[in-house]
């Protein structure tokens, strides 16, 4: 037998380009993006969701009420990213984090760019860094920073 | 700014995922013999089936495919299907025909594109033979096979291939 030849390697991608359509209670809350508006909905019990969820949660009741919220905010709990990926919002490390925008009850997830894991802190109060060109995406809003930056 | 323009009503969210792919040895024997214009395949020391592409074993007799076979582009059409739905991820238009085509010699069908047809035409037993790419665009890729279009021979008995559906 001839003598071994290298193994081939190669990338292989698998990709399905979905496109999902959103409804309306998420539709509003996109379209709202795209004009640095951060929409939530009041539930029966009268928290705000945010994002919003179509049917409360509590009662399977249909939501009906839009509250603006934020767009200001405080994390409430964060994982630090030394190594952000590909597909991650910054290149530069950052925290992924729930946040609980001013006048929600819920945490939005979203990425902080705190510059370091030292800086980041629950409780910190945080602010939207909005993209220039806005089409109604969860990525209108590139990441949150800290408020005072 | 947007007051205009309409409400959001879909975003597109694709699901991606990155692979990187070892072939193995027999995998990348095939392969190597992809880019030399050649279909390699191995056979089963104990029942005698030519697998092609090899996986290195036979599944059902659990032992390593190590004798290696090379087996001509020719073929028979042993199932097919018609797509009609577009995407994409499609380098050609709809409506084509796909085929598990079984290369004389051997044991195993594989997937590919039928061409040179109209796609109504495709039909179980039909003969096919692999077009290749230019000498020159061969590599270690199944992509060396551009497609499978029908030779003028006689359609294959089903009593031939009934074992390989
Ligand atoms: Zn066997």
């Amino acid at each position: 037998m001839a003598a071994e030849q290298s193994r081939l390697s190669a990338t292989h991608v698998l990709e399905y380009p979905y496109r999902r359509s959103v409804g309306p209670i998420m539709g509003r809350f996109l379209t709202g993006l795209r004009d640095r508006r951060i929409s939530g909905v009041r539930t029966g019990d009268g928290s705000i969701v945010v994002p919003p969820l179509e049917y409360d949660p509590a009662t399977g009741a249909p939501v009906t009420e839009f509250v603006d919220v934020g767009p200001l905010g405080v994390v409430t709990t964060w994982a630090w990213v030394t190594t952000p990926r590909a597909k991650h919002p910054l290149t530069q490390p950052f925290a992924w984090a729930l946040i609980k925008l001013d006048g929600a009850d819920t945490g939005l997830l979203h990425a902080v760019d705190a510059g370091s894991a030292d800086t980041m802190k629950t409780g910190m109060r945080v602010k939207p860094r909005w993209r220039d060109e806005r089409v109604g995406d969860i990525r209108d809003i590139v990441c949150f920073e800290p408020e005072g930056s | 700014m947007s007051e205009s323009l309409k409400p959001v009503t879909a975003i597109k969210a694709p699901v991606h995922l990155e692979f990187s792919y070892t072939a193995g040895r027999a995998s990348t024997r095939f392969l190597r013999g992809m880019a030399q214009g050649k279909i390699l395949g191995q056979r089963c020391p104990e029942c005698g089936k030519v697998y092609v592409p090899p996986r290195g074993s036979c599944t059902i007799c659990a032992v390593p495919t190590d004798v290696e076979v090379e087996v001509t582009g020719k073929g028979t059409v042993t199932t097919f299907c018609i797509v009609r739905i577009p995407s994409d991820s499609l380098s050609i238009d709809p409506p084509f025909t796909c085929a598990h085509i079984l290369l004389d010699g051997a044991d195993l069908p594989f997937f590919a594109l039928i061409q040179e047809c109209p796609f109504d035409e495709v039909r179980m037993g039909m003969r096919v033979e692999a077009v290749w790419v230019p000498k020159e665009e061969l590599g270690p890729t199944f992509e060396s096979i551009k497609y499978f279009r029908p030779i003028d021979e006689p359609d294959a008995s089903f009593e031939s291939y009934k074992e390989h559906l």
